[in-house]
């Protein structure tokens, strides 16, 4: 995940964008694999993924900035996701997520300087069953409390 | 096939997943092969049974014996016990919240008992990655059926009887839909299942995708050769990894069978499918900001006409139905469209998969005929509300439905009864709500929602709910005006009918159904500062009665701005001032000396 030069990210993204040249659609799926390989969306990124598609780099930061999956700046190395769908909300998710900023001193959406953890809200996980429910990448923990001895012992998973 | 004495079915569905259930596997597997049973006796991974809350689940066939919250530690006493010397393990059985009863049996279930299950018959029953599996369960035979047997003008009459409605929210006819599109002209169509399920509180779609894909791809088979599309899109969004893993396996598996791809089933009919991932944005869900969103634009809708059906996807006719919707049509064709359209209301036949959760016992997926009534689903399926406190409301449709009170308790569920009420069938979210919940902040929660997903095309939606919620938080802290009330019913009214598509037409929703049925909560919070179920913090008060408190001094102790003063062994006092209000006090006191109000 971690890519050195620019010369890595250029020949990476060559080998993302090829498949999709000349066809339609490629914007998007385009983008999802540069981000789970370069870890976010790089301007140099998106300059090769506008050069090799043929779509201006302008239509690309408009695709890229409409969708809550990408980011346009480095993310930790895990991604908190605290659901705050209905079924969690009403079980107190909101503690939850006040609890986890307070103890990483991050606000939504933000990034731990150390960039360990990416904390982020997001609309029901699918499984409002264990609600509350929090995953990190992707491990879907349910039934938390804002007990904050058990949180930190939970984050302690993730170096 | 080898033959099997017993099958243990242990549930997959990302609910189980995340409480351990591969563990769980494993731990069956060495058990029974230490013992030497591993050739009589079947373990199999399969989907959700919709009692996630008390997963993980492991049933026992040929009993159906329905164990609960099963753990590695666990499975070792059942295979001694329950295998090998058939004595049933009482201790893990489920326990019934209303008779508080230790249940046996799957089928005695209560959860279970008034549900019928048809779109999700599989899910639970088979392992969704065994295409073999599906087939033995009738899978495929309906594909068969319309290929060999009728015509794409049949197939689409019949979809017709049966009185299919679209399961995505809208309610729109499938049959007439099929109908559409089959008739537009062109030579190129394509056909689209909607898995972007954005609603937040509703995961039947989810749980249809992992439990059982074979039926979504069949039925969107059978659509493509009824409308003349050879060529599928499951559009599914990112944060379902598991549902899109099933789904790449499932189209794997189908196509080494033959029964996806060239000349399937030797008919001349052509199929290829094609998965896509969303990109998080609610809004993908409307149907042409979902082909925007394929065709690798930005997610926004458009106006219509001209309609899918007439210039869709790449310009070319396109049918778009839910996942549900979709999983209905195998059914539907096997069982013939008299026996789907013999359940349910006279407008509203077969049968609804509801997300039931919040405050009830029993949370989870439930499946039942049209026109049941939400009394039946709340406390016969549900049990009841938790800690028998008093039902207030239960909230239907999502963001874009409203509530629905103790008067509608009767109300037989379908698309117009709930249309008539004020709220919709939406998506299939269900949330009971106690008298420990506050309307005002419930209608904010949802109306944040949907002001943060609006895609800003157009400005009654951009700027409407956002003042909207201006006025809502505004209420919330305190700071309501008399006016207030007015105002949000003028814009929400406005708004509804501004906006280009349905997210802005209903936005509004929970703020005005919760304005017909909760006045006066509102009124509370702008004339009395008050709110009446204690959850708006702003306007919550911490204080210590002074008679109760033993002086312990665990609340000031616990109070992360020190704002607790007293000595030892004697009563202690809030300083208003500086109190964050964040209830640590009260949780920490022993004696239960602090009071909220
Ligand atoms: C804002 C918005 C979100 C929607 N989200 C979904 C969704 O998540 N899933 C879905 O099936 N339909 C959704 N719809 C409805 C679709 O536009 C469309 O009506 C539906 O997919 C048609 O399928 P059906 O006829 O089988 O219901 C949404 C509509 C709107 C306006
Ligand atoms: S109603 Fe809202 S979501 Fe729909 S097009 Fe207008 S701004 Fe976009
Ligand atoms: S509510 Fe919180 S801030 Fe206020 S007194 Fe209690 S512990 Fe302190
Ligand atoms: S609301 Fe949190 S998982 Fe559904
Ligand atoms: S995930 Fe196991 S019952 Fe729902």
């Amino acid at each position: 995940m971690v890519v050195e030069t620019k010369q890595d990210v250029r020949s990476m993204v060559q080998e993302i964008t090829a498949p999709w040249k000349g066809k339609h659609g490629g914007v998007i799926p385009v983008l999802q694999e540069t981000q789970k390989k370069v870890g976010y969306l790089s301007r140099e990124a998106m300059e090769v993924v506008s050069e090799e598609l043929g779509v201006p780099l302008a239509e690309l930061y408009g695709v890229a900035t409409f969708y809550a999956q990408f980011h346009l700046k480095p993310r930790g190395r895990h991604i908190i996701r605290v659901c705050r769908g209905t079924a969690c909300h009403v079980r107190g998710s909101g503690k939850i997520m006040d609890k986890i900023m307070s103890m990483l001193k991050v606000k939504e959406n933000g990034t731990t300087d150390d960039l360990r953890f990416t904390l982020e809200p997001v609309a029901c996980l699918g499984c409002c069953g264990l609600a509350p429910v929090v995953m990190i990448d992707d491990d879907t923990h349910g039934r938390l409390t804002d007990d904050e001895a058990a949180l930190q012992k939970f984050l302690d998973q993730y170096a | 096939m080898a033959l099997y004495r017993a099958h243990v079915l242990i549930c997959h569905g990302t609910g189980c997943a995340s409480g351990g259930a591969p563990k769980v596997l494993e731990a069956f597997k060495e058990e029974l092969a230490k013992k030497g049973l591993e050739k009589e006796i079947l373990v199999i991974a399969t989907g959700c049974h919709g009692m996630c809350e008390f997963g993980p689940i492991v049933v026992v066939y040929p009993e159906g014996t329905f164990y609960s919250q099963v753990k590695p530690s666990d499975v070792a006493e059942i295979v001694e016990e329950h295998l090998y010397k058939g004595r049933i393990v009482t201790r893990l059985l489920y326990k019934e919240p209303l008779s508080a009863q230790k249940v046996c049996h799957y089928k005695d279930i209560p959860f279970y008992g008034k549900q019928h299950r048809i779109v999700l018959s599989n899910c639970g029953y088979i392992n969704p990655d065994n295409i073999d599996e599906y087939i033995s369960r009738d899978g495929y035979q309906a594909l068969g059926k319309c290929l060999v047997e009728m015509t794409p003008a049949a197939v689409i009459d019949e979809m017709k009887k049966s009185g299919l409605r679209g399961r995505g929210g809208g309610g729109f006819p499938t049959g007439m839909k099929w109908g559409f599109c089959a008739a537009s002209p062109g030579d190129k169509k394509y056909v689209i299942c909607n898995a972007d399920e954005g609603d937040p509180g509703a995961f039947m779609d989810r749980s249809i995708l992992e439990g059982d894909p074979h039926a979504v791809i069949e039925g969107m088979m059978i659509g493509g050769y009824a409308m003349g599309a050879d060529e599928g899109y499951i559009y599914c969004r990112a944060e379902y990894p598991l549902a899109i893993k099933r789904l790449q396996t499932a189209i794997k598996n189908a196509t080494e069978y033959g029964l996806l791809g060239e000349d399937i089933l030797g008919t001349g009919f052509n199929f290829t499918l094609h998965i896509k991932e969303g990109a998080g944005a609610f809004v993908c869900g409307e149907e042409t900001a979902l082909m925007a969103s394929i065709e690798g634009q930005r997610g926004m809708p458009r106006a219509r006409p001209p309609f899918p059906a007439v210039k869709g996807l790449w310009g070319k006719p396109t049918n778009i139905n839910n996942v549900e919707t979709w999983a209905n049509v195998p059914r539907i064709i096997v069982q013939g469209a008299e026996c789907f359209a013999a359940m349910g209301t006279e407008k509203s036949k077969g049968t609804k998969v509801f997300a039931l959760t919040g405050k009830v016992k029993n949370t989870g997926l439930v499946e039942v005929p049209m026109g049941i009534t939400i009394r039946e689903i709340v406390f016969e399926i549900g049990g009841g509300i938790i800690g028998d406190k008093k039902f207030k409301a239960v909230q239907i449709g999502g963001p874009s439905g409203g509530c629905l009170v103790d008067e509608h308790l009767d109300l037989a569920v379908d698309y117009e009864s709930l249309t008539a009420a004020g709220a919709i069938m939406g998506s299939g979210g269900l949330v009971v709500l106690d008298e420990g919940n506050c309307m005002v902040d419930t209608a904010k929660f949802f109306l944040e929602f949907t002001q943060r997903e609006s895609c800003g095309k157009c400005v009654p939606c951009r700027e409407g709910t956002k003042k909207m919620l201006d006025i809502l938080t505004r209420i919330t802290e305190g700071k309501g005006v008399p006016e207030d009330i007015d105002r949000l019913l003028y814009l929400g009214n406005q708004i509804k009918d501004a906006s280009l598509c349905a997210l802005g037409g209903t936005a509004p929703n929970p703020v005005l159904t919760t304005l017909k049925y909760f006045r006066h909560e509102y009124e509370a919070h702008i004339f009395d500062k008050k709110c009446p179920a204690g959850v708006c913090q702003s306007l919550l008060r911490y204080s210590i009665n002074t008679e109760k408190c033993i002086g312990c001094t665990k609340c000031a102790r616990n109070c992360p701005v020190s704002c607790i003063s007293g000595k030892v062994k004697e009563p202690h006092v809030i300083d208003q001032d500086k109190c964050i209000k964040c209830g640590a006090c009260m949780d920490n006191c022993p004696v239960g000396a602090v009071v909220k109000g």
